[in-house]
């Protein structure tokens, strides 16, 4: 029964109010007011099955007929909108309406198979309520009931039992209207009519999920949790997911200590109340592959140590040290800021860096300037207000895929239009219906400084993804664009803690909240925040993780502190092994990792479930979250750091409790305005055919480990390539194509697509494509292709 | 005093070739459309108004009035779509029509796209019947040859296509708003209204959709105007219509009278009852309407009266049942259809047809009890008022209609049965 913000409810305007008296009860509300969403608001429950208040009003199951004064029939409560003056009555004060709803319950029921006993949602499901609170004591009816075969797959995730359905079309509505996947359908007619799919085509829907959700009642089913639990023995906890930076908003449930599923949260600012299929279906990583003992090597071995023995061990490694600190991007706001003070304060250095990725000074300019510390920025409903978003290096639907929803819902308004400059179409620039403008990778900037007469007194803003560090020029030309019609920016990183390790410093020129390392009057703030004197914080420029790298190579890197890193993400990832393997490595992790077998230290910390923290998502939004497992002993990374801190003889005004931290950072305050970025200019154009790419929303990413039924339902993993491309190349569609670094090769199925010129597309970390490993390049590298036979 | 019949649409229907566009000229065929050039738009649909003519499709709304509704000069493209889908058990007025004068409906198109400002029209025709398809088809053809449709009719300036499209065997398809979702391509299932057709109907146009009938006879009005249609028939009911007369009668077939004209006078046209057999119920026009008997032989088939006698005159299409036929058998008939015609998206249309069939069935197979009965009038009662479309209201009227004269045969069926047992 909720209420959203952003409804079909019209927006209040005090000058378009009307009186409607409801119950006897006079309630006034903004002109075109569905009665339902009034009777909600004075307290009063109208039972619904179809009603959804993201979803248009279809009236089809009639469970919420009310008394109207002056209509000879019962009418719809969810698709009446109230004028002056409207007399309801609902089933409190009206014999005609409790009996409607008496008479729809009952013919609900009639062909319902009530196995509620066996039912997953038997415990928190609407027909049951309602069938108690609106029905019947019993059934009149004597007949064989309507008979399906028992559950079938829509997709390899979602399962339906068509006898549990009761026609509402909440699923066909929310695959139509807010995904923009209509594959999921209506069939047949009468009694025999049923929610399906078309026999080659799969709901294919990366929030296929929420179908599950707003069922009311138990037809949709998830493969992951179906048999699984009863509701009334699970732990609901609100939770913040850790998989992207669109923060949505999550009910954890748990059961004994186990997550047993998860589902989207009710957040109206923010993911409003979807999610995508990679935030609700994976979590089996927070169980999977732990580390539940701190490690220490001993004769090339790691064996397992005692805490007080692991943190000593761990402190005589980096006593004195010439040391970095490689943190990635499943930082919490709060392990990041601890992360922050102990490279400088404990460690002694600026060498720190978040982003395990392609990046670039001119990337890091740009978050020094324009992101670092700014706080709350553009938010989601900016994006439903503006008339034209930009996006740039970004697709919105693999790389965070609530901004996808809130930008669909904007555009089937028709109050938006959104320009795309990318190296490929995609599905969800076509749900967009984007303007799309092809780019080869590393000419983006061109495109960029040509969008001046798209954005000229528009309201304006311009996403640039992480993906545009490996454009040179790109950032210079998106602020220069910005600035001169004034658009707003918004940077959107792919994972959920980049934003945070950003705020908190994790770069070697910034300090916590936007404060520079180089400002001396910054290196003063921070230093009395952290109860330190200010020449505990050096001094001396950092090093960038690509830096820290090579200087590990050649020996000038003594030590390392990772976190969340994965040497597999990055095209030099040789190079990474050969650094992690010439240094002592204390590696803080919750999972087995690419990183321990290079460790000289392992402390296990908490999986996100098991500690409180705040995810900063891409607007900038604190996402605060609680622990879900109250009773873990899991510990923090901050609460690690604080240890070998104190062991290597340092104290800070703090303790490394996540409230204490998080009220030292916000004592930092927020940038009021945004720096001045030293733009630069764009390198000449590329010749010859580069590579481009993005990572699938689902692929191989690490916590997506587990979940056979949510990997079944990720894309299909082809290259892609214009047609001229192909015939320039030799390609054949349909045939393989293997694409050639000078480091390896990748074989995939070659699909002729919308591609930019001079460009082949690839997904960056799916099944058989995963390019760091396998060529070891960037997107934007060059490439040679072949023919690779039929398949 | 006997009603005279007065053949207009259904005229030269013996004519070999009534069909052709030469048939239909020869008898002044097309004549209409000049006067409703110089007439002006708002000129035929003044004309249209005065005449009183009202939907031959069931509902009896005025036609004037609803071309009235479509927006003016508001920008959009308009259409006008014909409801040709004609399904109704016991309906057949508009496949005869459309098989023997097809250019009346053309006509009837052409002048009504014009009053309504509408370039673009839509005849929607049942599928199950391809003759009325092919006919009209070929009557479009023909109409498009002489230069009656397409660019500039006439030297009119005035434009107009029509597309001549064929449904696929869906009942639920000649309620309007799902014709549109079917015309346009989708599930046919009828919509949330409003917004209304005239407002926003097909491809979210305004939209005016009449019945063939309805369409045909307009032409007839622009010839002889306003005055003579109002001549023929009541005050509230004026004109002429085609009353398509089936079952147990000599000579089934339709008639065309004055509105107002009684079954009785409808019986003797037809030759009588087949077997000489008394009449045992009737139906006005079409299943969804409930039934009559003997005693109401002598009310005006007219819009007011037979809803006062409890009934509608529906689409003007009576059935006649004698003596031979039980009752019981026919509500079964009807409710099955109702059953396997139900779109499924409203609650008390898919289910309780379901269930009302499901207790049918036992009755047919002596395995009812006289409770059944309350439990049939319950359920329809659960139906009608809260259904989606009309189609749910049809579904609820026959049990009650026929237990308000049967009933007795109703009780002797389930005895009976249970005597057997």
């Amino acid at each position: 029964m909720t209420i959203l913000a952003n409804s079909n409810q019209p927006k209040s305007n005090d000058n378009d109010l009307i009186t409607a008296v409801i119950d006897g009860i006079a309630v006034r509300v903004p002109k075109g007011t569905l009665a339902i969403r009034a009777a909600e608001m004075l307290g009063i429950e109208i039972p619904r099955f179809c009603d959804h208040p993201a979803l248009s009003p279809v009236a089809a199951c009639r469970m919420c007929l009310v008394e109207i004064e002056g209509m000879p029939k019962p009418q719809p409560s969810c698709a009446i909108t109230l004028t002056e003056g409207m007399q309801v009555k609902t089933q409190n004060s009206s014999q005609v309406a409790s009996s409607a709803q008496e008479g729809v319950m009952e013919f609900l029921l009639l062909n319902h198979p009530l196995d509620c006993p066996t039912c997953d949602k038997g415990g928190e499901c609407p027909l049951q309520n309602q069938a108690m609170s609106n029905g019947r004591a019993d059934s009149r009816f004597e007949g064989t009931k309507r008979n399906f075969q028992k559950a079938i797959n829509i997709n390899a995730q979602v399962l339906l039992d068509r006898e549990r359905c009761v026609s509402c079309a909440r699923c066909t509505r929310f695959a139509d209207e807010i995904a923009g996947d209509p594959s999921l359908e209506l069939l047949e007619r009468g009694a025999k009519q049923q929610v399906g799919v078309a026999d080659d085509q799969p709901f294919e829907s990366y929030y296929s999920g929420n179908t599950v959700q707003i069922c009311p009642v138990g037809a949709l089913t998830s493969a992951a949790y179906r048999f699984r639990a009863r509701p009334f023995d699970l732990v609901s906890s609100e939770s913040v997911c850790e998989h992207c930076a669109s923060g949505c908003s999550l009910r954890t449930d748990s059961r004994r200590g186990k997550v047993l599923r998860r589902l989207a949260g009710d957040d109206s600012e923010v993911n409003e109340e979807w999610n995508c299929d990679k935030g609700r279906f994976a979590f089996r990583h927070l169980m999977q592959d732990r580390i539940t003992t701190p490690l220490v090597r001993e004769h090339g071995e790691l064996r397992p140590a005692s805490w007080p023995e692991a943190i000593r061990y761990a402190a005589e490694g980096l006593r004195n040290q010439r040391a970095a600190v490689l943190a990635g991007g499943r930082l919490t706001l709060e392990d990041a800021y601890a992360y922050s003070r102990f490279a400088r304060v404990a460690l002694g250095t600026n060498n720190v860096d978040f982003r395990n990725r392609t990046a670039s000074s001119e990337e890091q300019d740009f978050l020094t300037n324009h992101v670092a510390g700014t706080g709350l920025g553009v938010t989601y409903q900016d994006l439903e207000d503006a008339q034209v978003v930009v996006v740039i290096g970004f697709e919105p639907e693999e790389e965070s895929p609530i901004i996808m929803l809130r930008l669909r819902k904007a555009v089937r308004n028709k109050t938006l239009k959104v320009i795309a400059i990318d190296s490929a179409n995609s599905l969800g620039f076509k749900k967009l219906n984007a303007d799309l403008r092809l780019t080869k990778p590393g000419n983006e900037s061109a495109a960029i400084s040509e969008l001046i007469k798209d954005l000229q007194d528009q309201n304006s803003i311009i996403l640039v993804g992480e993906r545009l560090a490996s454009s040179h020029g790109a950032f210079s030309a998106t602020v220069a664009v910005a600035e001169k019609v004034g658009a707003r920016i918004g940077w959107v990183p792919r994972r959920a803690g980049e934003r945070a390790a950003v705020d908190a410093g994790l770069l070697p020129n910034l300090l916590p909240a936007g404060r520079k390392v180089f400002e001396p009057r910054d290196r003063e703030v921070v230093a009395s925040a952290w109860g330190v004197s200010v020449e505990h914080i050096p001094t001396k420029p950092g090093l960038t993780q690509l830096e820290i790298i090579s200087s590990a190579v050649q020996g000038e890197i003594d030590a390392i502190v990772t976190a969340g890193v994965d040497i597999n993400d990055v095209a030099n990832h040789a190079a990474f092994a050969a650094a992690l393997n010439k240094t002592f490595v204390v590696s803080l992790e919750n999972r087995a990792s690419s990183v321990i077998e290079f460790a000289d230290v392992v402390l296990p910390v908490g999986a996100i479930t098991e500690r409180a923290g705040t995810f900063v998502d891409w607007e900038g939004r604190l996402r605060t979250f609680d622990a879900v497992m109250q009773e873990s002993l899991a510990l923090t990374d901050a609460r690690v750091l604080h240890l070998i801190a104190i062991e290597l003889g340092h104290t800070f005004k703090d303790d490394a409790k996540v409230t204490s931290l998080r009220s030292s950072y916000s004592s930092l305050g927020a940038v009021s305005k945004p720096g001045t970025m030293n733009l630069v200019a764009a390198s000449t154009t590329k010749t010859g055919l580069v590579l481009a790419g993005w990572h699938h929303l689902l692929d191989n990413g690490s916590l997506q480990a587990g979940e056979p039924h949510l990997a079944a339902t990720a894309r299909a993993v082809v290259a892609k390539v214009s047609s001229e491309t192909a015939q320039a190349n030799g390609l054949i569609s349909g045939n393989r194509v293997i694409v050639r670094s000078k480091l390896g090769a990748i074989t995939l199925p070659l699909e002729i697509s919308e591609v930019a010129p001079e460009t082949i597309w690839l997904p960056l970390n799916s099944e058989g494509s995963s390019v760091a490993m396998q060529l070891q390049i960037d997107i934007g590298a060059e490439v040679s292709v072949s023919d690779g036979g039929a398949i | 005093m006997t009603t005279p019949l007065v053949p207009n649409l259904t005229l030269h229907w013996d004519d070999a070739d009534s069909h052709t566009l030469t048939g239909y000229q020869r008898h002044g065929g097309y004549s209409a459309l000049k006067k409703a050039f110089t007439a002006g738009a708002d000129g035929v649909i003044q004309i249209v108004k005065d005449s009183g003519l009202r939907g031959r499709g069931g509902a009896g709304f005025p036609t004037g009035m609803k071309w009235g509704f479509v927006p003016q000069n508001d920008g959009k493209p308009h259409y006008l779509v014909v409801n040709a889908d004609e399904s109704e058990p016991g309906a057949c007025k508009d496949i005869p029509l459309m098989i023997a004068n097809p250019h009346s409906l053309v006509e009837g198109v052409i002048i009504s796209s014009f009053a309504i400002r509408a370039n673009h029209a839509f005849i929607y025709i049942r599928g199950e019947t391809p003759h009325p398809i092919r006919r009209v088809r070929a009557a479009v053809a023909a109409a498009y040859q002489a230069g009656l449709l397409g660019k500039n009719i006439q030297g009119s300036g005035f434009d107009l296509d029509v597309v001549v499209h064929s449904g696929a065997g869906a009942y639920i398809c000649g309620e309007e708003t799902a014709l549109l979702d079917s015309l346009e391509g989708r599930r046919g299932q009828p919509r949330l209204k409003p917004p209304f057709p005239a407002v926003a109907g097909l491809y979210a146009s305004p939209t005016v959709i009449n019945n063939a009938e309805t369409i045909a006879s307009v032409p007839a009005i622009i010839n002889n105007g306003a005055d003579w249609y109002k001549s023929y028939g009541t005050e509230k009911s004026p004109g002429i219509k085609l009353f398509a007369v089936s079952g147990h009668v000599k000579r089934p077939g339709i008639y065309e009278a004055p509105l107002g004209i009684t079954m009785r006078e409808l019986i003797t046209y037809a030759g009588g009852m087949k077997s000489d057999l008394p009449l045992k119920f009737w139906i006005p026009g079409g299943s969804s309407v409930p039934m009559l008997t003997a005693d109401h032989l002598d009310i005006p088939l007219t819009y007011e009266d037979m809803a006062a006698a409890g009934t509608m005159l529906g689409t003007g299409t009576p059935m006649v049942f004698d003596t031979s036929t039980s009752v019981v058998k026919a509500v079964i008939r009807w409710i099955e259809f109702y059953k396997h015609e139900s779109c499924g998206k409203c609650t008390p249309c898919r289910e309780g047809t379901y269930w009302m069939v499901d207790i049918l069935k036992r009755m047919e197979k002596g395995k009812a009890q006289l409770s059944d009965m309350d439990l049939l009038v319950d359920i329809s009662a659960q139906i009608s008022g809260r259904s989606f479309c009309a189609l749910g209201d049809a579904a609820a009227t026959p049990f009650p209609a026929a237990l308000k004269y049967f009933k007795e045969e109703f009780e002797e069926v389930i005895k009976m049965a249970g005597a057997q047992a």
